[in-house]
């Protein structure tokens, strides 16, 4: 019999379950992993070198393209720390806004996540089934801002605009007949917020869908259980967050801990796993876009109850109206500053974080007292979870890699920056 | 905060406090270099303080640190210029600051701890052994500005390509880059060639005072 030897091999860049560009040098001996390399910095573009030479609102738009499945919880730390930095709050039905948006982007993220995990693994169906429901919010985002995934919608003192009063509806074309097309916009007839109502009474019925097909799976269970076990202690160290930590049994959550804007007056539950391996951290997830559905409840009655102004009434900040603008000289000259020079922030260094749905993501905002930042650190929290995929996936199997790489919910955009 | 502020005078040696700000509710401690490890590991393993995770390390280079590209303040008088002035390469303070980011979640705070590095020498002790999570972010903070931090085990670049020359989140260090890469047909290869594009400024940094309009009310 030969001797076993220990050899290298090459994972991506460009490997589907690679979740983008990462490539990792494995060093194995037979099917079992001694040591990993990963090499990041394919998707680099220096983002925060970017944002130091344009005004504070030309950058939010990049904020999407960090974490590109979690793009309005992005924006949310960015604007947050802006008002932090100027002191002052968005009013209250903008902040109601921007909670039902941040919990519409979790679904959205954890349905991708759940989707890719599952592909990653060999259930091919469910990838399916999540973007069936993905559509539906991705839908949302598109009717109150214009774009499907990169919204720019939040805004430092607000949102952009006020939600919209009409879905956009289907129209009758070469795929689609008449009487399919009435049935497709039979949820579409009222408001943006009734579309998302009727999304969130149909949605806990779809999650069980997807319990069904996976929790009690047998190949999945010998997929997921006892794969990247975290332990707490080590799950700090580490610098995990999100999931990630929750997964391992640690009970952190910002939204609770140090919440920001309405979450206090929510009522929503953190779960936590107590494993720390793959299967605790997939029920985490599960069970937190349940919690999110009843955040999203919650914020849609309150949305429904209360109108009110969406962006602060300071013209230094947030511009006027189109009508203002085009009736009162001194809007148009807010307007045209704004757009042009834009504001500027006090001096000082403010970290503002956020519970995004992979962990915690921050914002580390340094102004010199100009129209630009004069320096942005962004700490991803997929940074931190793949600096720790040697010692996550040592002493596993080959396929377990893909299942340790997706259990992390990587994306790329972030972690390059 | 003040708790926090009082905890950190109590339990860390007096000399080694350069300052602690409070601004924005976060607590800003700095400290010199050589003092380094030794406050980390009180940080960390301190009961009363426990800061368990390291969120975030970073590196911020005041080289052109309140400097404006357009004068606002004269401008009635002389007009504005074209805002293409160069920005001085010249910082009358200590030009590296390396910023660390701390939480506790034991106790539910966060500190952050900023180190202004002393040139020539950017250099730093490594507190990998004392958080783990360090690995990566002082790879970056050296990839991107060339800190250097010893007794780091693995510090090579993390997020630029293979054989890059130069630190580029550096305040010299050009938007557009210094090289472009293409490929050569007729050497069938990649080859490196500088940059062929300008630096243009779109809108021009201005520095203006944040409560301007509201004095005159």
């Amino acid at each position: 019999m030969s001797k076993l030897q220990s050899y290298t091999i090459n994972f991506g860049p460009q490997h589907p379950a690679a979740h983008g560009v990462l490539r990792l040098v494995m060093e194995m001996e037979g099917e079992l992993v001694k040591k990993i390399d990963p090499h990041i910095g394919l998707l680099h573009r220096a983002t925060e070198k970017l944002v130091e030479s344009k005004p504070y609102l030309h950058s939010v738009g990049y904020m999407d393209r960090l974490d590109y499945v979690s793009m309005m919880v992005n924006e949310h730390a960015y604007v947050l720390a802006i008002e932090k930095l100027l002191g002052v709050e968005a009013p209250i039905r903008a902040q109601y806004i921007r909670v039902m948006f941040d919990e519409i982007t979790r679904i959205l993220n954890h349905l991708l996540w759940l989707g890719a995990h599952s592909l990653d693994l060999g259930a091919m169906s469910l990838f399916l089934y999540c973007f069936r429901e993905r559509e539906d919010l991705i839908d949302c985002y598109e009717a109150v801002s214009g774009a499907r995934m990169h919204a720019t919608y939040y805004r430092p003192g607000g949102v952009a605009r006020d939600l919209p009063h009409s879905m956009p509806h289907y129209k009758p074309s070469t795929w689609h007949t008449k009487a399919e097309v009435s049935k497709l916009n039979s949820n579409r007839e009222g408001t943006l917020l009734d579309f998302i109502w009727d999304f969130t009474e149909r949605f806990p019925g779809r999650v069980d869908e997807y319990e069904s097909l996976l929790t009690d799976n047998r190949v999945w269970k010998q997929r997921t259980v006892g794969i990247g076990v975290v332990s707490p202690e080590r799950a700090k160290a580490l610098g995990f967050s999100g999931p990630m930590l929750r997964g391992s049994g640690v009970l952190w959550d910002l939204r609770k801990h140090q919440p920001y804007e309405v979450y206090p007056d929510l009522d929503f539950d953190i779960p936590l796993g107590t494993n720390g391996d793959c299967y605790d951290r997939y029920l985490v997830r599960v069970e937190e876009m349940r919690q999110s559905n009843r955040i999203i409840r919650q914020c849609v009655q309150w949305l429904k109850d209360n109108p009110g102004p969406v962006s602060i009434d300071d013209a230094k900040i947030s511009p006027p109206s189109r009508e203002q603008m085009k009736d009162d000289m001194e809007s148009m000259i807010h307007h045209f500053k704004l757009y042009t020079e834009g504001f500027c922030l006090p001096k000082g260094e403010v970290y503002q974080a956020v519970e995004q749905p992979k962990g915690e993501f921050g914002i580390y905002l340094v102004s010199d007292g100009a129209n630009k930042p004069y320096r942005m650190k962004i700490r991803a929290s997929g940074f931190s979870h793949l600096a720790a995929m040697n010692e996550m996936c040592k002493g596993h199997m080959l396929p377990d890699v893909v299942a340790i790489l997706s259990t992390m919910d990587i994306v790329f955009g972030e972690v390059d920056r | 905060m003040d708790k926090l502020v009082e905890l950190l005078h109590s339990h860390l040696p007096k000399d080694t406090i350069k300052s602690i700000d409070c601004a924005f509710e976060e607590v800003t401690l700095k400290v010199a270099t050589d003092q380094w490890l030794q406050i980390a590991s009180i940080l960390k393993n301190e009961p009363s303080l426990a800061f368990d995770v390291l969120i975030d390390i970073c590196a911020v280079d005041y080289l052109h640190y309140g400097q404006s590209e357009w004068v606002t303040e004269r401008s009635t008088f002389v007009g504005y210029s074209r805002a293409t002035t160069q920005f001085k390469n010249e910082c009358a303070t200590d030009r590296f600051v390396v910023v660390y980011h701390l939480l506790s979640i034991t106790h539910n705070r966060r500190l952050r701890v900023a180190i202004p590095l002393q040139l020539p020498h950017l250099q730093i002790d490594s507190v990998i052994d004392l958080w783990p999570a360090a690995d990566w972010f002082e790879r970056e903070a050296y990839d991107l500005f060339g800190v250097v931090f010893q007794g780091h085990p693995d510090l090579r670049r993390i997020l630029t390509d293979y054989g890059f020359i130069g630190h580029p989140m550096r305040k010299d260090f050009p938007l557009c880059g210094e090289v472009e890469i293409r490929y050569d047909a007729k050497d069938e290869r990649c080859v490196y060639d500088p940059v062929d594009i300008q630096l243009r400024t779109t809108v021009a940094k201005v520095i203006r005072q944040h409560d301007r309009g509201d004095t005159n009310e």
